[in-house]
C-alpha cells in the first residue's frame, strides 16, 4: 500500500517539476526573444504599446479605441513615421480586468520597453496601470472623459475632464430653464463623484436635488425609478448610467410613456457607439455632452469618418473616445518630432502647450495639468442615431481636473 | 522489498522537492523582473489553492466565495500600504468622496504589523463564524456553495457601495512604500517574491503534516460520508468549522502576498467569478492532491498569461478549450492523469515481475482494495 502512494507521490512531484521547468523555460524563452526584438527596435522602429479590453465587458467600447489608435499609427507611418522611424505598435488585451491592465502595462514598459503606451478606459484600469507608469518612469496616453482629481506627471488626459464635460452641461441646463435635477447613475467611481461635483454646482448655481439614485452595473430593471422619476417630475434626468443599463433604462422610459418633451435627460456616458446599442427610436430628441460628435463639422473629422467607415465598415460610427484615442496618437507623434527624441521626460517638456488640429478642432496639451484643452459640444439625439448640436462653447476649454477655479467645488478635492 | 521501495522513494521524494524549492530559489537569477514578479504572484495564488484543496478536495465543502477571504486579507494590506503611500493624510478616494477625516476602523491600520495581523484574522473570524453557522445547521453541498456565493456578492455590493471607506470600484491602488521601502524597487520585489516562496513551502509542508495526520483522515471521512462520522462519535462542526477557518487564514495570506506583488486590489477580484476561477485551478490540477492544487494554480495562470500576450484577441478560445480538454480527457485533473499512467505502468511491469516473484505482486494487489 505505502509502496504505490509513494510511486505515486514521486509522478506528483515530477510532474510539479516538468511543469515548473516547462513555465520557466518559456519564461527564458521569452527573455531572449525580447533580446532581439529589442534590437529589431533599436533599427529601423519606435514601439509603443496599445492597452485595452479586447475581451470581457469593456471590450465592446475599447476595441473602436485600438482602431483608431492603430489607424493614426498607420497614417503617420504612411507619412514617413517620426524621427526617420516606422511605429510598431504592441497590443496587449487588458481583459476588463483591473490587475490584468497592472500586469500588461509592466510588460509593455519592461519587457517590450515601449516609447510610450495608448490605452485603457475605466478609471478603475487607469487607477490600477498608474503606479506602474511612474514606477516605471513610463508615459500613457488616457483617451476617456472621467471624473477628474488626478493628474500624473506619467498620464497625459485627452479626454475630458469634469470642467470640459459635466460642470458646462450643468450651467447649459440651468440657464435654460431645467432647475430640478434628477441624477441617476451606476454605482461606482465616476457616477458618485460626478454626481457629488453637481450637487455641489447645483447648491451654489440655483439649482434643486430632487432626487439622486445609483444602480450597480448591468442592473436592467428601473421600472421602480422610473416610478420615482415619476412621482419627483425633475426639469431633467442627469444620466451616469453606464454599459447594458442603458438600454434598459432608455427602452423602460420610452415604455412609461415618457418622452424627452416630457422629462429631458442629459447623459455624459452615451456616445454614437452606445446609440447603436440602446436604439435611435428610444433616445431620439434626449441630450448627451461631448468634445466630439461624428456630425462636428470640420475638414479633418470629414476625412477622420471617411478613413475610419472605409477601413472598418460603413456601418461603424465614430464618437468621442475615439476620436480622442485617435488624435492622442498624434500629439504623441508631434511631441516626439519636436523632442527630437522619445525620451519621456523630454516628450513631457516638449509637448507644453502643444497644439493639433484634431477632428474636433483644435486641441492643445495644458503644460500644467497635463490635460487637453477641448470644445465642449451639447447634442440632441436623432432618429438617424447621430447628434445635432445644440451648443458649443467659445472654442477650447481649460482643463481644470480639481475644479480649482470653481469656489462651489473647495472641499471636492485634496489639492 | 516493499520497505525498500519506501525508503528508496521517500528518498526521491525529498530529492525531487528539494530540486522544485532550489528551482524557485534560484528563479530571480534568469527571470526577468517583469516575470518573476509575475511568478511571484502566482504562487500568492498556488497558496489560496492550497487553502481551497483543504476544503473541497479534502472536506468536500465546495466553498465559491474564496475570493472574499483572499480579498479581505488583500484589502487589509492594501489600506496599511495606501496610508504609508499618504504619509498619514486622507488617501486620495476619501476625499474626493466628501471625507474629511479618516474613519476610525482605518487608523490602526497605520501599523503595518496590525494590517497584516488583521489580513489573516479578519477572514478566519469570518469563516469561522459562516463555517459554524452553516455546519451547525448541516448545510452542505450545494446549499454550502450557493451560501458563499451570496457572501462573494453581498461583499462586492458592500465594497463598491461604500466608495468612501473602500475606494469603490476602483478599489485601493497606487502604493509606494513597504515598511518604508520602495516598492518599485527590483530588489523590493524579489524579497516579496521569496517570502512567497517561503510561505508556499510552509503552507504546503503545513497542509501535507494536516492532511496526513488522524485530524485529516476525520477530514476524509466528512467528505465520504459525513453521518458515518457523526455516528462514529466525532462531531463534524468542529472539524468543518475549523477547516474553513484554516482555509480563509490561507486565502487572507495569499492575499496579502498578492497586494504587495500586483499592487492593486479592488472588488472585482473578490466576486463570484473569480471565486469561481479558484475552484478551477484546483480542478485542473486535481483535487485532494496537494500537488494538484499548487500545479493547477501555476499552470492555469501561466497560460492564462502567456495566451494573453501571443494572441490578444483569441486567448479565451484557447482558454477555454483548455478547460472543456482537462474536464473531458483527466476528470481528476493532471495529477490525476499522471497517477492513471503510473497505474498503468505498474500494472505492466508487476505482470512482467509476477514470474519472479510473488512478494512483489501482494503489496500491489492490497492497493487497489
Amino acid at each position: 500500500m505505502k509502496n504505490n502512494k509513494l510511486s505515486r507521490k514521486i509522478v506528483l512531484l515530477g510532474a510539479l517539476i516538468v511543469a515548473t521547468v516547462l513555465f520557466l523555460a518559456g519564461c527564458a524563452g521569452g527573455k531572449q526573444g525580447d533580446r532581439e526584438t529589442g534590437k529589431a527596435g533599436d533599427a529601423g522602429t519606435i514601439k509603443v504599446g496599445i492597452l485595452h479590453s479586447l475581451s470581457g465587458t469593456m471590450a465592446i467600447s475599447e476595441v473602436s479605441l485600438r482602431d483608431a489608435e492603430l489607424m493614426a499609427i498607420d497614417e503617420i507611418n504612411a507619412a514617413g513615421g517620426v524621427l526617420g522611424k516606422k511605429i510598431e505598435p504592441i497590443v496587449e488585451d487588458g481583459a476588463s480586468d483591473w490587475p490584468t491592465f497592472a500586469e500588461k502595462a509592466k510588460k509593455l514598459l519592461q519587457r517590450d520597453k515601449v516609447a510610450t503606451v495608448f490605452g485603457c478606459w475605466t478609471s478603475a484600469s487607469r487607477k490600477a496601470v498608474l503606479p506602474v507608469f511612474e514606477g516605471n518612469k513610463g508615459l500613457l496616453w488616457y483617451p476617456v472623459q472621467y471624473e477628474g482629481m488626478e493628474s500624473s506627471p506619467n498620464i497625459f488626459y485627452t479626454g475630458a475632464a469634469p470642467n470640459q464635460q459635466i460642470t458646462p452641461a450643468v450651467t447649459w441646463l440651468l440657464q435654460n430653464n431645467k432647475k430640478k435635477f434628477y441624477l441617476l447613475g451606476s454605482d461606482y467611481v465616476f457616477p458618485r463623484t460626478a454626481n457629488k461635483i453637481i450637487k455641489a454646482q447645483l447648491a451654489a448655481e440655483g439649482g434643486t436635488l430632487v432626487g439622486e439614485e445609483y444602480t450597480p452595473l448591468g442592473h436592467t430593471d428601473y421600472s421602480t425609478i422610473i416610478s420615482k422619476i415619476k412621482a419627483a417630475k425633475p426639469d431633467v434626468v442627469f444620466n451616469t448610467l453606464n454599459g447594458d443599463s442603458n438600454v434598459a433604462f432608455f427602452k423602460q422610459l420610452r415604455d412609461a410613456g415618457i418622452t424627452s418633451r416630457d422629462i429631458v435627460t442629459m447623459s455624459v456616458s452615451i456616445a454614437e457607439e452606445e446609440i447603436r446599442g440602446i436604439g435611435a427610436e428610444n433616445m431620439a430628441g434626449h441630450l448627451a455632452v461631448w468634445n466630439y460628435f461624428q456630425t462636428t463639422d470640420t475638414p479633418e473629422n470629414e476625412t477622420f469618418v471617411k478613413k475610419y467607415k472605409s477601413l472598418y465598415g460603413q456601418d461603424r460610427v465614430t464618437d468621442d473616445p475615439i476620436e480622442a484615442a485617435y488624435f492622442q496618437v498624434y500629439l504623441w507623434a508631434e511631441a516626439v518630432k519636436k523632442a527630437g527624441t522619445t525620451d519621456v521626460d523630454k516628450v513631457r517638456e516638449a509637448s507644453k502647450n502643444l497644439e493639433f488640429r484634431a477632428p474636433e478642432g483644435l486641441v492643445k496639451i495644458d503644460p500644467e495639468n497635463q490635460h487637453t484643452w477641448k470644445t465642449v459640444r451639447i447634442g440632441e439625439v436623432q432618429p438617424n442615431g447621430q447628434f445635432k448640436e445644440l451648443w458649443s462653447s467659445d472654442g477650447p476649454v481649460r482643463p481644470d481636473p480639481y475644479l480649482k477655479s470653481y469656489a462651489w467645488a473647495k472641499g471636492l478635492s485634496s489639492e | 522489498m516493499a520497505r525498500l521501495g519506501s525508503k528508496e522513494g521517500s528518498q526521491v521524494t525529498r530529492f525531487i522537492s528539494l530540486a522544485v524549492i532550489a528551482l524557485l530559489l534560484l528563479a530571480p537569477l534568469f527571470l526577468s523582473e517583469f516575470r518573476l514578479s509575475l511568478l511571484g504572484k502566482f504562487l500568492s495564488y498556488a497558496i489560496l489553492a492550497l487553502g481551497i484543496d483543504l476544503i473541497w478536495g479534502y472536506t468536500g465543502m465546495l466553498s465559491l466565495g474564496h475570493g472574499v477571504f483572499f480579498g479581505l486579507g488583500a484589502y487589509c494590506t492594501a489600506m496599511y500600504l495606501k496610508l504609508e503611500a499618504t504619509g498619514g493624510g486622507l488617501p486620495d478616494f476619501m476625499s474626493w468622496s466628501g471625507l474629511t477625516g479618516l474613519p476610525w476602523f482605518w487608523q490602526p491600520f497605520e501599523h503595518g504589523w496590525f494590517a497584516l495581523v488583521m489580513a489573516i484574522v479578519l477572514p478566519v473570524s469570518l469563516a469561522a463564524i459562516l463555517g459554524y453557522l452553516t455546519s451547525r445547521s448541516r448545510i452542505h453541498g450545494v446549499y454550502f456553495s450557493i451560501l458563499t456565493q451570496a457572501l462573494a456578492l453581498i461583499f462586492v455590493i458592500l465594497f463598491v457601495g461604500q466608495q468612501p471607506y473602500t475606494g469603490g470600484t476602483n478599489g485601493i491602488t497606487n502604493f509606494s512604500t513597504i515598511f518604508g521601502y520602495d516598492l518599485a524597487a527590483p530588489s523590493v520585489q524579489t524579497v516579496l517574491y521569496y517570502i512567497s516562496v517561503f510561505f508556499l513551502v510552509a503552507t504546503y509542508l503545513f497542509c501535507h503534516r494536516l492532511v496526513n495526520s488522524r485530524f485529516g483522515r476525520i477530514l476524509v471521512a466528512i467528505r465520504d460520508s459525513e453521518n458515518r462520522v457523526r455516528f462514529s462519535g466525532y462531531n463534524p462542526v468542529w472539524f468543518k468549522t475549523f477547516v474553513l477557518a484554516l482555509s480563509a487564514g490561507i486565502a487572507g495570506l495569499a492575499g496579502a502576498l498578492f497586494v504587495t506583488q500586483v499592487g492593486i486590489i479592488s472588488p472585482a477580484m473578490m466576486g463570484i467569478v473569480p471565486s469561481i476561477e479558484m475552484v478551477i485551478w484546483v480542478a485542473v490540477g486535481g483535487r485532494g492532491t496537494l500537488t494538484g492544487a499548487v500545479i493547477g494554480a501555476i499552470l492555469v495562470n501561466a497560460a492564462k498569461s502567456s495566451f494573453r500576450e501571443s494572441f490578444p484577441d483569441a486567448w479565451l478560445y484557447f482558454l477555454g478549450f483548455l478547460f472543456i480538454l482537462v474536464v473531458l480527457l483527466f476528470p481528476d485533473g493532471i495529477t490525476g492523469l499522471f497517477t492513471r499512467l503510473s497505474h498503468r505502468y505498474h500494472r505492466v511491469t508487476s505482470n512482467i515481475s509476477t514470474g519472479k516473484t510473488v512478494k512483489s505482486v501482494q503489496p500491489l494487489e492490497s492497493n487497489r482494495v
